[in-house]
């Protein structure tokens, strides 16, 4: 797609996207693994996410969203019962 | 008033700071700053943003991750931006006519980095905070210029190294101490202060529903560990930040205007080690875990700084605990 | 026309007056002389609840130009004024404010820029500022003054324009000096300027009102990259374009309903001149003045007074100017290091593809409030004729009123 001209571009230079289309996901090596027999449903691993990438499910627990997780590790780092794993992305 | 958010609660609540902002992986501002926006939840809310990483990043045109009115104008300059919407809410309601008169409450908040508050910023927020406006501002402080390159900031701490205060053969990082924003701006006598971590969650979110639901100037200091400019893993940021308050280094509490008086209130955590002071971790466990402070423990230990920047946190500690009373 | 009535003010003054009758949601000012009577005036109506208007005492004209930015992104009518310094200070945001299309005025009570320190008149304030993308009046007298700052508010909410509107008047000449001013009524005022309207734009959650809404999320100023940040500024290319066409529908209402009609450019015994002097502001007056007694005396003298500076009325100066072979250009700013003064350059590069051009004297005149008398006006005009007999048609520029030049 061709970047717009300056007719296409609303005034004032207001955003015209969603970060949302933006998917950061392929920035990390590393993707979490939620073991959901170990989750106490804290919810604590969709607040520490930077990106908001740990998403909440409608059961209470917690999915994360690799269209933007950067693999940073903190889910993983902070569950109060460790039940999260970083586990290396596959080729 | 504001009520109370629960935890899952709040996990309810849709994001206003969206994914696919391009901030570090590990960065803690979005945690903050996410956490701010859902407890604006039910709030018509303006957020104006001073230049910084957190500004930069979530609005790269021609996307933005805010789903939320959103104004950056320029660097030292979030608290007059405040002001000016803050006026314009209240000339509109006042006069029943205008597109913000509608609005029996605005929730205005303003971002700004340890830049943009301690040091260019310091005037605006001082003349917003002195003429009364009814806003929020949170102050994100990474103790850095992060965003152009991690120079040192009226907010960096003792003795660590910044491009511009480079731990050098001479020089072993910043020599001055960090500037007691928190201080200053209690000094002000307005209706709250209080300093908040990506840490302690729930803490975070009752001092942001608190806020929010007072009127006259508010100020939550955050503290935002950088894993770039502070140099750890990035799965680091959240131990980092409890590290801070455990140590002493970032207590957290909550200063509130009470007949005038500035009362001051330790929360959850740094409550705890006032009762049992035996709790309290030496600052070296804090210090280590950061390259910033790397000089401090090699090639060998500097015993002598360590000690003073020991001594400065248990002054600063106990100044706290004499206002606790 | 609107029953008027005669009030006795300064340039000042009439700002004030002006904005009282116009009520605006804010007002954020810091006093810098000869600014200050606009705000004290101001603070008065505020005082005494004559206006309803949110005045922010703002601790630095850095945060007057950003607090009336807040304001008017978030819907408000802002106001602020300032002179020389107080401008510089705001500098930054000077070119932000325009950049977001924020319909912002402001009163420029033109002083000298330090340094040394002068409190007094010339335009190197406001001349500095016109690559801001702000729209600039200068004003003669007080009656323009108290008829630019009304105007300026359906100029700048123009929906074809939406830029800023900086409203010039001469420090301590015009602000303090009480003259004729015949304004109009209340009523008058609040219908000819009507209420703010806001563009439609299509932001990332759809279109929306620009103006941060809470109902309607939108982002405003954003991080451009090199991808984006050149087409944005095409947009200021195009509305100072778009200035230029539809500010005389304002001054054409206006006219309607004052009786006072203003052009872009106003020429004055140009028809058979053969000698004239372009300038801004109120030393012009003086210049009419002397072009009566040079005319008496038989000499053909005419002037040109530019009103709208940006956008620069190229074509309309052109007009005016007709056929005059010799132009002097009076200013009171001086560019150091450049070839001449900022109206001189424009000028010459308005003429620089025509086959037919007058030759350009710049005389810098005024610098630092010097008085800028009739013999000093009149001394242009001796050179002028005298380049006219030389044949002269080079560019040069001259130096007026100050001494050891």
């Amino acid at each position: 797609m061709s970047k717009e001209t300056w007719r296409d571009l609303p005034l004032g230079a207001v955003s015209i996207r969603s970060s949302l289309e933006y998917h950061t996901g392929d920035w990390g090596v590393e993707v979490p693994r939620i073991d959901h027999q170990r989750c106490t449903k804290c919810t604590l691993c969709h607040f520490y996410c930077p990106e908001g990438a740990i998403e909440m499910r409608e059961d209470g627990y917690t999915e994360p969203n690799l269209d933007y997780c950067k693999g940073c590790g903190i889910c993983a780092k902070e569950c109060p019962v460790q039940c999260i794993e970083m586990v290396r992305k596959s080729e | 008033m504001v009520d109370r958010l629960t935890l899952k609660e709040a996990a309810q609540i849709p994001d206003r700071l969206v994914s696919g902002h391009r901030l570090c992986a590990g960065c803690a501002h979005p945690i903050i700053a996410r956490l701010v926006m859902k407890a604006s939840e039910g709030l018509p809310t303006i957020v104006t943003n001073a230049t910084g990483c957190l500004e930069v990043a979530t609005t790269i045109f021609p996307y933005t991750s805010w789903n939320v009115p959103w104004l950056h104008n320029a660097f030292e300059n979030a608290a007059a931006n405040a002001a000016g919407i803050e006026a314009a809410w209240r000339a509109q309601r006042r006069r029943g006519k205008g597109p913000l008169a509608g609005y029996e409450k605005l929730n205005v908040i303003a971002f700004g980095g340890d830049g943009g508050t301690y040091d260019i910023g310091l005037q605006a927020l001082s003349g917003a905070l002195e003429r009364g406006h009814d806003f929020t501002y949170v102050l994100i402080d990474n103790e850095a210029y992060m965003n152009t390159g991690i120079q040192r900031s009226g907010g960096t701490p003792l003795s660590a190294s910044t491009t511009t205060s480079p731990a050098g053969e001479v020089i072993p990082g910043k020599p001055q101490l960090k500037k007691p924003i928190d201080d200053i701006v209690v000094a002000h006598h307005i209706p709250y202060v209080a300093t908040i971590s990506p840490a302690y969650i729930q803490d975070a979110l009752d001092k942001c529903r608190k806020a929010f639901s007072l009127e006259g100037p508010k100020f939550l200091h955050a503290i935002i560990p950088c894993t770039r400019g502070w140099r750890y893993p990035t799965s680091e940021t959240v131990s980092i930040a409890r590290l801070a308050t455990q140590t002493c280094v970032f207590p957290l509490y909550e200063v509130e205007l009470v007949e005038g008086r500035p009362v001051y209130r330790l929360s959850g955590p740094s409550a705890a080690i006032a009762r049992r002071p035996e709790s309290k971790k030496p600052v070296e466990e804090y210090l280590k875990t950061q390259g910033r402070f790397r000089h401090l423990f090699r090639p060998s230990k500097n015993q002598e700084l360590l000690d003073r920047i020991q001594e400065g946190v248990d002054l600063r500690w106990e100044l706290l605990l004499e206002k606790v009373g | 026309m609107s029953k008027q009535k005669l009030l006795g003010l300064n340039g000042d003054e009439a700002v004030a007056y002006a904005q009282k009758q116009v009520n605006p949601d804010v007002v954020a000012a810091y006093p810098i002389t000869p600014q200050t009577i606009i705000v004290e005036r101001f603070s008065e109506y505020v005082a005494d609840g004559e206006v309803d208007t949110e005045f922010v005492s703002v601790e630095s004209e850095h945060s007057a130009m950003s607090c009336c930015v807040g304001a008017s992104a978030a819907g408000a009518r802002a106001f602020t004024a300032t002179a020389a310094n107080g401008l510089a200070l705001m500098w930054e945001i000077l070119y932000i404010a325009s950049s977001l299309r924020l319909p912002i005025v402001m009163a420029v009570a033109n002083r000298a820029l330090s340094g040394p320190i002068n409190i007094h008149n010339d335009h190197s304030d406001s001349m500095g500022a016109r690559d801001s993308g702000w729209i600039q009046i200068y004003c003669e007298n007080a009656q323009e003054v108290y008829d630019a700052s009304l105007e300026a508010w359906r100029i700048a909410e123009h929906p074809d324009i939406l830029l800023p509107v900086m409203i010039c008047l001469d420090g301590f000449t015009l602000s303090h000096t009480m003259e004729n001013v015949w304004t109009l009524p209340d009523e008058a005022v609040k219908s000819f300027v009507g209420d703010r309207v806001f563009p439609k734009v299509k932001g990332h959650l759809g279109e929306a009102e620009l103006r941060l809404d809470p109902e309607n999320p939108l982002t405003m100023g954003p991080l451009d990259l090199q991808d984006y940040y050149f087409e944005h500024k095409i947009h200021q290319v195009k509305a100072m374009e778009q200035a230029l066409k539809h500010i005389h529908e304002v001054e054409e209402e206006w006219a309607q309903l004052s009786g006072r009609s203003y052009s872009y450019v106003e020429p004055y015994r140009m028809e058979d001149a053969e000698v004239a002097l372009v300038g801004m502001g109120s030393m012009m007056g003086t210049v009419r003045h002397v072009v009566d007694e040079l005319r008496g005396e038989g000499i053909k003298a005419g002037m040109v007074k530019l009103r709208l500076f940006r956008p620069f009325p190229a074509q309309h100066l052109k007009e005016a100017v007709g056929e005059t072979p010799v132009l002097g250009v009076l200013e009171k700013c001086v560019s150091f290091g450049a070839p001449a003064s900022p109206l001189l350059e424009e000028i010459a590069t308005t003429y620089y593809a025509e086959s037919q051009k007058p030759s350009l004297t710049n005389f810098v005149v005024g610098l630092g409030g010097r008085d800028v008398p009739p013999s000093q006006i009149r001394k242009a005009y001796q050179a002028l004729l005298a380049a006219k007999e030389e044949g002269e048609a080079a560019i040069t520029q001259q130096f007026l009123g100050v001494r050891g030049v």
